[in-house]
């Protein structure tokens, strides 16, 4: 039987639902506002909320500082290809750690999340020079490379987590009928895991887009994306919070319009197997 | 025909050769005050001159040392100019990591680099950055409410004098701080004003055998005192604060005083920005009665080129335009002589148009009474007045300003910072094997 809920009860949940999301959009709001507002009334005390005298000229300052489409595109092509290149070998790993497990499946996944508790810092050095062994300072070939890596470990626990929620049956079945390991994976698997596919391709894009350390770190002019080009309008002499606000605008715009549209998939997919 | 092609083929590629050579490119690392990002507004006229393009990178200040750093010792080679401060020069240049700024022409005239940046600038006698713009610290004041006070701000203050400014001008019920110093941690932030302050009342890092001393009476005296001056006549939450905290309440004239970097004084009085930008006066950084050291620091964001750089001669080339007379009478001409970059020339201060600028006396004087070999009442043995130029000072630093800040925010008390920074001096000071 169906649990009754109080009207009470579903005032309170909205409100909370409601107050919590605001809390949330609060610092992205204030950006986007403070980005419209001359540098004196962004410092202004009290704050101003929404009556003050509008302005684009943050926009236009930056726009003419900075090569806004070169850093955008170095995030697109980095973020993408990383993710597109992680998805290409988590599947496979999935794959076979949900279905063909071994005595070891547990560990190596616990293993690979272990490589997420390293501090990234610990390893800039190692890495540093590898870079430059290789060449690979300041290339979107290098910095894809380590994304992926990266992001590997989540890509990897993700895609294990929807796999295994697929009945084995089925993959047995479709084996029965012929079906070989290659059509296995691409035409019975993979379009069962879509939702799960398309919302771990999602989250390791923004994980990708938003990194900010190894993007800092391993580029200088040519590949570099927008985290550097945000951290490229903070000034420790100088109030420009309304230009960096206008760059951080600028920077997460595009994956906030990506996340709007999508945000279903990321929903199902993220709370996929959560509730049985 | 294959005569013709292959002489078209050549022409080509003679054509090319040439476009590569004069496309020569070098790229700069720099970090975003406003003085740098004017220099990139002027980069083209620097192209038309030379024919060599140049990148930027602007980076925040400690992504840029960390970047920078890594970039030298793994020899990544990824800039050819970088702007360092007066901390790093010394020491990369000791280390061999930076080019030597030898044989530069005799119209760059470098005899006209402020003897302050120059000697901070360099190691062992030989100059490794040349500095772009350089600064001390300074009392910023407002005089309208010190004339309403009744009082008359010396050219050169006690501390004694400031707190009894502050209390005159502290008017809680109009939201007026009698003061605003920095407190924010961190060694570049509230730990350099906090050095400067024990400075001035006696105190030094190290004693002649490199033994940390914040067991001394000296240190806890300036800290009292910061302390005590805050807390009745600063802002709330002051132990946030730093260089961009305080810059924004002076501009809504919510400080009566703010004792910072002379490189704000053309912020504080840009009718612009600052609401207060008529009623700025300038003196010394303060000093403890009888102390003969005043607060006062040294700073210099300057440009280094790298060793290992491919494009030395071009870097140089830069170094010599962005730091030249020529390039001062540039901004001057098209943006008025209050936005020059200030405190790296002597000549700019010789300039009768300059000298009318309101705090370019206040600053020079400030740069001049600055001395980075002899910061401190007793002898120290090491070089830098609000930091000590040594390796291991930024990291020891940034942990004691964080102890100091926990006793500005009311989280422990005087004592117990003291102990706490002269252990974790100590425990670091014999780690790295002095």
């Amino acid at each position: 039987m169906a649990r009754a809920v109080t009207t009470r009860r579903k005032v309170i949940t909205t409100a909370a639902a409601w107050a919590i999301g605001l809390l949330i959009f609060f610092p992205i709001y204030w950006t986007i506002l403070t980005s419209f507002k001359t540098e004196a009334q962004a410092i202004n005390d009290p704050p101003l909320f929404f009556f003050f005298d509008w302005t684009l000229e943050n926009y236009a300052v930056v726009q003419e500082r900075s090569d806004y489409m070169r850093f955008l595109w170095n995030s697109v092509i980095i973020a993408g290809g990383s993710t597109v290149l992680g998805i290409l070998i988590a599947i496979p790993a999935a794959w076979s750690m949900a279905f063909v497990p071994s005595r070891r499946t547990k560990d190596i996944l616990l293993w690979m999340l272990s490589t997420k508790m390293l501090p990234a810092v610990g390893v800039l050095y190692p890495i540093s020079l590898i870079f430059v062994e290789f060449n690979l300072l300041d290339t979107r070939g290098g910095l894809i490379a380590v994304l992926m890596l990266i992001n590997l470990p989540i890509i990897v626990w993700m895609l294990y987590t929807y796999f295994k929620e697929i009945p084995v049956d089925i993959l047995e079945a479709a084996r029965m009928d012929g079906a070989g390991l290659r059509e296995e994976i691409l035409y019975v698997l993979t379009p069962m895991a879509i939702p799960g596919i398309a919302s771990t391709i999602l989250l390791n894009f923004i994980l990708a887009w938003n990194e900010a350390f190894w993007t800092l770190n391993l580029t200088a002019a040519q590949a570099a994306p927008l985290t550097a080009f945000i951290a490229s309008y903070s000034s420790p002499e100088g109030l420009f919070f309304a230009k960096l606000s206008a760059a951080s605008t600028m920077a997460i715009a595009p994956i906030l319009i990506l996340g709007w549209f999508s945000q279903k998939q990321l929903v199902r997919g993220l709370t996929f197997g959560a509730v049985k | 025909m294959t005569l013709r092609n292959a002489l078209c083929a050549a022409t080509a590629l003679t054509l090319v050769s040439a476009a590569a050579a004069q496309a020569q490119t070098i790229t700069i690392a720099t970090v975003n005050n406003g003085d740098m990002i004017r220099m990139q507004g002027y980069t083209d006229v620097f192209t038309e001159q030379t024919g060599i393009e140049v990148e930027w990178v602007t980076l925040e200040e400690n992504v840029l040392r960390q970047r920078v750093t890594t970039d030298i010792t793994t020899e990544g080679g990824q800039f050819d100019i970088m702007t360092i401060g007066m901390y790093e020069t010394p020491i990369w240049g000791a280390n061999d990591w930076l080019v030597p700024l030898d044989g530069l022409s005799a119209e760059y005239d470098v005899n006209d680099i402020l003897p302050a940046m120059r000697n901070g600038l360099s190691h062992d006698g030989t100059l490794y950055a040349a500095p772009f713009y350089g600064e001390s610290s300074m009392v910023m004041y407002r005089t309208d409410l010190m004339e309403q006070a009744g009082l008359d701000m010396p050219d050169a203050p006690t501390w004694q004098f400031i707190r009894e400014a502050a209390a005159a001008m502290d008017d809680p019920d109009n939201d007026i701080n009698g003061i605003c110093l920095r407190g924010k941690a961190g060694w570049g932030e509230g730990g350099a004003f906090i050095t400067v302050t024990a400075n001035s009342f006696g105190a030094r890092w190290f004693d002649e055998d490199w033994n940390a001393q914040f067991d001394q009476p000296a240190w806890k005296e300036a800290l009292e005192f910061y302390v005590g001056l805050m807390n009745d006549y600063g802002p709330e939450g002051y132990a946030t604060n730093g260089f961009n905290e305080n810059l924004s309440l002076f501009q809504q004239g919510k400080c009566g005083m703010w004792i910072d970097a002379t490189v704000a004084a053309s912020f504080v009085t840009n009718p612009n920005d600052s609401t207060v930008a008529d009623s700025v006066g300038f003196a010394l950084a303060p000093n403890s009665e009888g102390v003969e050291k005043r607060s006062n620091w040294l700073w210099a964001w300057a440009l280094a080129i790298p060793a290992g750089t491919q494009q030395e001669d071009a870097a140089k080339q830069f170094i010599e335009w962005a730091t030249s007379k020529a390039y001062i009478e540039l901004v001057a001409e098209n943006e008025g002589w209050a936005n020059v970059p200030p405190g790296a020339r002597t000549s700019l201060y010789e300039t009768p148009e300059y000298q009318a600028v309101p705090f370019a006396q206040k600053t020079l004087d400030s740069i001049n009474a600055a001395d980075p070999t002899n910061p401190t009442v007793d002898p120290v043995p090491y070089v830098g007045i609000q930091f000590v130029a040594i390796p291991e000072f930024a990291g020891i630093a940034t942990e004691v300003s964080q102890e100091f800040s926990a006793v500005y925010a009311g989280q422990q008390s005087i004592d117990e910072a003291l102990e706490k920074a002269q252990a974790l001096t100590t425990d670091a000071m014999e780690a790295a094997g002095y």
